[in-house]
């Protein structure tokens, strides 16, 4: 094992194929207990691929992933429980309360009654929401349904949580808010690891992947990789990384 | 246990919340008994028919006065040419006109024979049949009347005895239809479409990352149909009861215990449906399609089986509500116990079985 205890993902020479497409080519990469880290790509790059088969969704071909310390095809049971998840598609039940989504999430995580009551207050209050625990998810606004969703992928204290373009869609002001959110959860000792295509939020990372045709052709800090690749932004160093 | 419950709770709170569903789970399924029990009959009733006798004597006068006071039949009008026979018929109303020869009573006496014709409407050709056969049947029932006087009591005489269902009635043939329909349409319907919905919004990916088992999550979404098909199956058989008269002349613990077997079957089709569908939409247009259709054309519901060309009473063989519905009636009906009905019962579990199993196949693969 390269796991030295400091690191929650450690993924070596990772291979999925759909038939002869190579989804995810040779991908290797760790990532750190308690850091943001950032998974960029195009759309078709293969992100989405190689989240799923982190969260135990999908096997790999070939390779070694190991998440908070479970091997993801031995053991994808012990990696569910310790893992949160937000999917671009938004993820709450549209005809229950913001309570009841909690309850129900919280629930499925085997928390206790106590722990639930205990965590939705915690979180809403957060939010500043906890007033309006009964009100329908239907009748809220995209925003606050995104942010109760990070808040419900995060209620049961997992190891790392997983976030495949959370803020899509969003207006900026609310993305703004987001991303707080993101950097007092990677504060409290949940690992954040996050897709996103928008190049700006990639600044906000503490370190960064970029995937081109399901390969990994960039990995370091942001400051890093604008230095390296002589770009006053993640955007341009993108697009070098992509043209050549 | 505990992660199970919640989900279970959160499955009724869709149901309960959603108006849309609380009608097709309880609206649809009382007004189909009533609408199949009422509106669609076999008997027929007060049938207009035309009678055109060119003879008017005696015996001509009693035939058509047996015909007329058999309850079945309407005159409409009296003909007086046979060029008026056609225009009746375009008319619309007439759907049988009866012609007497010329001097019927006179040939009958020294022939020995006679004819009537009998003209129907094959327009629609169920109804011109049974018009035609009832006809024929108050004629034979004349004829030999009229042979008994002649010959003494030499005649063999037929005594006809319906049983199991002595007045014919309509509702006999429907209310197990109607069950087997609404069955399939809440069991495997629902649960496919509800399956397909949380694929759609994006739950079923949330779901499967947390650590429910999938057969967790499926069991917690096709649990709350089953306790509600259950409660349709039993208030089909009360309105039943209630409304049409229908007995249950076998064991009523049977007759639940086959309704049971039958929803676990409809909704593993559902659940095999909702693997193949990734929205409401394709789940609810493969339901009606392969199990609407079916259930009503091929299963014995309406048509019967015996009358169908020989390739589809075969294709009828593979049809789950055809076995079902001859169950139930033989329970309801004729009060018949496990013993008769083993044939039915086993073949329902085999599909049950092999439906469960292809779900559960096509679930894990789509997982990989």
């Amino acid at each position: 094992m390269t796991d030295d205890g400091s690191n929650i993902i450690v993924v070596k020479d990772l291979v999925k194929k759909f038939g002869t497409f190579t989804a995810n080519d040779k991908l290797t990469f760790e990532v750190r207990k308690g850091e943001i880290f950032g998974f960029l790509g195009a759309n078709g790059a293969g992100k989405t691929t190689a989240l799923r088969i982190l969260c135990g969704l999908s096997r790999p071909t070939s390779g070694f992933v190991h998440v908070a310390g479970f091997d993801v095809s031995r053991h994808p049971e012990e990696i569910k429980k310790r893992i949160g998840y937000m999917s671009q598609k938004f993820s709450l039940y549209e005809d229950l309360t913001v309570e009841e989504n909690f309850t129900f999430y919280g629930g499925i995580y085997g928390l206790s009654r106590k722990q639930i009551k205990e965590q939705t207050n915690f979180l809403l209050e957060n939010l500043k929401f906890h007033k309006s625990k009964e009100i329908l998810i239907r009748a809220l606004p995209l925003g606050w349904k995104q942010k109760l969703a990070f808040s419900v992928a995060i209620m049961h204290r997992p190891k790392v949580v997983f976030l495949d373009e959370p803020t899509g869609g969003v207006d900026p002001v609310t993305r703004r808010q987001f991303w707080k959110m993101i950097y007092d959860t990677a504060s409290s000792g949940i690992t954040v690891f996050v897709t996103t295509h928008y190049m700006d939020e990639a600044e906000y990372c503490e370190r960064i992947s970029i995937m081109v045709d399901g390969r990994i052709k960039a990995l370091d800090t942001p400051a890093s990789l604008k230095q390296r690749f002589n770009a006053i932004n993640i955007e341009e160093v993108f697009l070098k990384i992509a043209r050549n | 246990m505990k992660r199970f419950l919640g989900f279970i709770k959160k499955e009724f709170y869709h149901i309960f919340r959603d108006f849309r569903t609380l009608m097709v789970l309880f609206g649809i399924p009382v007004a189909q008994v009533l609408i199949f029990g009422y509106v669609i009959s076999n008997e027929i009733k007060d049938v207009k028919i035309a009678i055109f006798d060119q003879s008017k004597d005696e015996v001509t006068q009693q035939i058509s006065s047996k015909i007329l006071s058999s309850g079945y039949f309407l005159l409409d009008r009296n003909l007086s040419s046979q060029k008026e026979i056609e225009p009746v018929f375009k008319a619309g109303y007439v759907r049988e006109v009866v012609v007497f020869e010329p001097d019927f009573a006179k040939r009958l006496k020294s022939e020995g024979k006679a004819t009537i014709q009998l003209i129907a409407d094959a327009s629609d050709a169920n109804i011109a049949n049974q018009v035609v056969s009832y006809t024929s049947g108050i004629i034979f029932d004349y004829v030999k009347l009229l042979n008994m006087e002649e010959q003494g009591a030499a005649g063999i005489n037929t005594e006809v005895r319906m049983m199991y269902n002595e007045g014919l009635e309509g509702a006999y043939m429907f209310v197990p239809g109607t069950i087997a329909l609404v069955l399939m349409l809440v069991s495997a319907m629902m649960t496919s479409i509800s399956i397909a919905r949380e694929k759609e919004m994006g739950n079923m990916e949330v779901l499967l990352v947390s650590p429910l088992k999938p057969i967790q999550i499926i069991f917690g979404k096709v649990m709350p149909y089953v306790v509600l098909s259950f409660v349709n199956a039993v208030i089909i058989i009360f309105l039943g009861h209630i409304v049409f008269g229908l007995p249950v002349n076998g064991s009523l613990a049977l007759l639940l215990g086959v309704n049971i077997l039958f929803i676990l079957l409809a909704l593993s089709v559902g659940i095999l449906i909702s693997t193949v569908s990734n929205s409401q939409l394709v789940a609810m247009f493969i339901s009606a399609f392969a199990l609407m259709m079916p259930t009503i054309l091929l299963s014995g519901f309406i048509y019967p089986i015996e009358n169908m060309p020989e390739v589809l009473q075969w294709l009828s063989c593979i049809m789950p509500p055809r076995w079902f519905i001859s169950a139930i009636r033989d329970i309801m009906f004729k009060g018949a116990g496990l013993l008769y009905i083993w044939r039915e019962v086993t073949i329902l579990t085999a599909m049950t079985v092999f439906f469960i199993a292809m779900s559960i196949r096509k679930f894990s693969v789509r997982l990989e």
